[in-house]
């Protein structure tokens, strides 16, 4: 007997996952939430095709209570793990369905055809049979477990094709779509008012507010409620006027993040050490970092609670974990987990954890001051980009011992972080939810860990190169406390891994005498890695003539060491400042199910990437986040976004996500590509003017 | 009491005159396509037409309204430039989009064929955190080239 797919395992009965309605609609109900990556749509596609009806027939619902949990929406896992579960959840529906109608004598000599009215045929005993799910909706008992031998069909209509995405009308139309625009019976509005700096305790506040402005304090948490929305806004600055605070210093020097990171105490991740000592020759090595980044998403987060009795609580959140969220609500305040139902609503994409749990937390406590009442809390969008988690900074030694015909006969890597998650309930067990560190008493918030190793791991994600290497010893070093809140942010420790890696490819390349491309192939031996790093070069003109100041750069990486490949050609134009042009970039993510989603994830990973790597950097001083606006958080504007060129490779292999692989080839591309263009190899990001005079000025 | 136009309609407002329009659009009169972003006029989310130029909601007193006309997504729509957008799959998370076609909307009212760089530069102001620029800049061209860009003038 086979075995059921992970996802199913864990919720196994069908009618979670999927039910067919009398109107000739089929809904289905995945764990899995749509970040703006399109996933809902990809996986309506496999659910078509498993059910055999047009994926018009198909209304995907949002991720909730009643549906299936699936975990975290995260780790580009959503393809890989829900579509396998959704694909034999289908399977299994139409097999059921088709069951019921041939016991009923229904049977057809010839195969039916699918269509919106959801008519398809499946197989039941020894034919065919053809039926409608609309005609026995209701009456397929799907409260049952899934079999996993039930037989997948082989059609693919859907999967392999551009269906546009189901999300995008009433994004591009206006229409409410949003947890913002959430508007419930008697709704107030709630705004938090944040503690001046991290570690603050509020001493006293008493402000004078309008009346019907309600104001909630417990311990050094400070909230206010109001049924009009600017009403509450303006209130929340009189209150934050009126708060007096005691404050400490607790933040790290952003100037010295280098010794910061290595100053420990730290947890040690062998990823690999093959016992030998480096041989003898030529020794290159080198050190790379890259500063705290956030998410800067375009909503700040938001959150929606009611309290439907003292020991229940509904929520509404655009958490990436629904359930998890829940259970980290439930433990906090010491409610029974069936106590806090959460339910997902959009917001704008987010890259990993942000604030989206933090701000239902923030719900649910300021809408226990008013039972019964619906509360909608937004944050600012300071608070946001100061209060928020971030993408920890980084920072990677790497040494090569290159033989006499250039090839690299040892590797070493050492690459020192925070912590890359802290995701409610993740760390220990302990809820992670920010407002909880200001009740009385107050909860600990816990430092980030990394996911093991079998979930991608965390500072130490793609720490090892895809190249065959002799004498590797790769290790991490993450510090075991987190002043500077990090957590899950895209590709986690890849980006500053493979821009390390892959910028001391170039650095040994160049070394050697030898052409980066070549150089690369001459240590790569899985064909598929070869086959997007030549495909990338041969689409940029590798190898060409160029202009004084042009350059061409290289990075690849397959994501997790066993995810998507990826290779970016980056090509910029730099003087002191960097102008990137164009990208090429080739991927491989097995089998396609959204050609056109694959390019836009790619596309916007690309982009986000570039932005990281070329102008984001977040700004603190001993106490607080100082970079909490567009203008002292700048992001990259459209004039500075490359064109992009993206060649998916398609495959028949297992397919995989898109959707963090290009993070750090694409850094390190346009590194590559500045060190071609100018001659000086910057290896602290961002590729700023500033990092580039001061790569000059080590030169020199 | 404030008086102008939304969407060709005359509106009476009775909100405190300092109230950001962004609040009254979306919680008086019910038009939830302007989205708050950032609340200082810096991220383009919430962009509407004020007598035909592409401005911040947001930071928009209602008082500076009286007697002006407020184009909103809503009344913009069908606009062949959102068309172009679902031709492109030119969104992710679509949060900056509506402001982004507002934008966009002036921008071919005012120039009916620009060239990708005119429409970058007409699109500064507007940030989109999941990268789909190349992908909006590309939907405006069409845009441009495929009709004449007709506005809500």
């Amino acid at each position: 007997m086979a075995e059921l797919p992970p996802g199913l395992a864990a919720n196994p009965i069908l009618a979670r996952w999927i039910q067919p309605a009398a109107d000739g609609t089929i809904a289905v109900r995945v764990g899995k939430v749509e970040l703006g990556q399109g996933i809902v749509t990809a996986l309506a596609q496999i659910a078509a095709d498993q059910l055999g009806v047009d994926i018009a027939a198909i209304r995907m619902l949002p991720a909730g209570p009643d549906g299936p949990d699936e975990g975290l929406t995260a780790g580009s896992l959503s393809i890989m793990n829900s579509g396998s579960a959704l694909r034999v959840a289908a399977a299994n529906v139409r097999e059921l369905f088709a069951a019921a109608a041939s016991s009923a004598a229904v049977r057809a000599a010839t195969p039916g055809t699918a269509g919106t009215d959801a008519t398809t045929e499946g197989t039941a005993g020894a034919g065919t049979v053809s039926f409608s799910y609309a005609e026995w909706a209701g009456r397929v008992d799907l409260e049952v477990p899934a079999d996993p031998d039930v037989p997948l069909r082989a059609e693919r209509e859907f999967v392999g094709a551009d269906v546009p995405r189901f999300d995008l009308p009433d994004k591009v139309f206006g229409r409410p779509r949003y947890i913002q625009d959430v508007r419930l019976p008697g709704q107030m509005f709630g705004r938090v008012i944040k503690p001046p700096s991290r570690g603050a305790r509020l001493l006293s506040v008493e402000p004078a507010l309008p009346a019907g402005v309600m104001l909630v304090r417990e311990g050094s948490f400070l909230g206010i409620l109001a049924a009009d929305e600017a009403v509450a806004v303006r209130a929340a600055e009189v209150v934050r006027k009126a708060a007096r605070w005691a404050e400490h210093d607790s933040l790290p020097d952003e100037d010295e993040l280098d010794k910061f990171l290595r100053a420990g105490p730290h947890e040690t991740i062998t990823v690999v050490d093959d016992g030998e000592e480096p041989p003898a020759g030529a020794r290159v090595r080198a050190t790379y970092s890259r500063p705290f980044i956030a998410h800067a998403s375009m909503a700040p987060s938001c959150g929606v609670a009611v309290w439907r009795a003292a020991d229940l609580v509904d929520v509404w959140s655009h958490s990436q974990g629904i359930f998890l969220l829940g259970r980290a609500i439930a433990r906090e305040l010491g409610l029974a987990p069936e106590g806090v139902r959460v339910e997902h609503a959009e917001n704008a994409g987010c890259y990993g954890h942000n604030a989206a749990d933090d701000a239902a937390f923030d719900a649910v406590l300021l809408a226990r001051a008013v039972p019964g009442t619906p509360v909608q809390v937004l944050w600012s969008r300071q608070d946001e980009l100061a209060w928020a988690p971030f993408g920890s900074a980084m920072t990677a030694d790497v040494a090569g011992t290159l033989t006499a015909d250039g090839r690299l006969s040892s590797w070493q890597y050492d690459v020192y972080s925070q912590g890359h998650t802290a995701r409610p309930g993740y760390a220990g067990g302990v809820p992670g939810l920010l407002s909880a560190t200001l009740l009385d008493p107050p909860a600990d918030y816990p430092a980030a860990v990394d996911p093991p190793a079998e979930a991608g791991a965390g500072s130490t994600r793609n720490a090892l190169p895809g190249y065959d290497l002799p004498r590797r010893r790769v290790t991490g070093h993450r510090l075991i406390e987190s002043p500077l809140r990090s957590s899950a942010m895209r590709a986690l420790g890849a980006h500053l891994n493979v821009f390390a890696i892959e910028s001391f490819m170039d650095e040994a390349a160049l070394e050697a005498g030898r052409d980066p491309l070549d150089f690369r192939l001459a240590h790569l031996s899985d064909p598929r890695a070869r086959q997007v790093l030549e495909s990338a070069a041969e689409a940029a003109g590798w190898g060409r003539e160029l202009p004084e100041g042009v350059g061409l750069g290289l990075g690849c990486a397959r994501y997790k060491g066993r995810g998507a490949y990826c290779a970016v050609v980056a090509e910029v134009e730099a003087e002191t400042e960097v102008r990137l042009r164009r990208l090429h970039i080739a991927v491989d993510v097995g089998l396609v199910v959204n050609p056109d989603g694959v390019r836009n994830q790619i596309e916007g990973g690309a982009t986000q990437s570039a932005s990281w790597t070329l102008v984001e950097r977040v700004r603190f001083d001993r106490r607080q986040v100082t970079s909490d606006t567009w203008e002292t958080y700048p992001i990259l504007r459209f004039s500075q976004t490359p064109a992009i060129e993206v060649t998916v490779l398609g495959s028949e292999e297992k397919s995989v996500g898109a959707g963090e692989a290009a993070q750090g080839p694409t850094a390190a591309a346009i590194a590559n590509a500045v060190a071609s263009a100018i001659g000086v190899r910057v290896r602290d990001l961002p590729l700023t003017t500033e990092a580039i005079v001061a790569a000059i000025d080590r030169d020199t | 009491m404030i008086e102008f136009l939304v969407n060709g309609e005359s509106r009476r407002v009775e909100a405190d005159p300092e109230t950001p329009l962004l609040y009254v659009l979306r919680n008086e009169l019910g038009l939830m396509g302007a989205r708050f972003g950032c609340g200082l006029g810096l991220c383009g989310a919430c962009f509407v037409h004020v007598d035909g130029v592409s401005v911040p909601s947001c930071d928009t007193p209602v008082w500076s309204l009286e007697g002006k006309s407020v184009v909103t997504i809503e009344g913009l729509t069908p606009h062949p430039v959102q068309q172009a957008f679902l031709d492109e799959q030119a969104a992710q998370c679509g949060y900056c989009v509506t402001g982004i076609v507002m934008t966009a909307a002036a921008l071919l009212e005012r120039r009916p064929h620009p060239d990708e760089h005119e429409v970058a530069t007409a699109l500064d102001r507007h940030l989109c955190r999941c990268g789909a620029q190349q992908r909006m800049i590309r939907a405006v061209v069409k845009a441009g080239t495929t009709a004449a860009g007709e506005g809500d003038g």
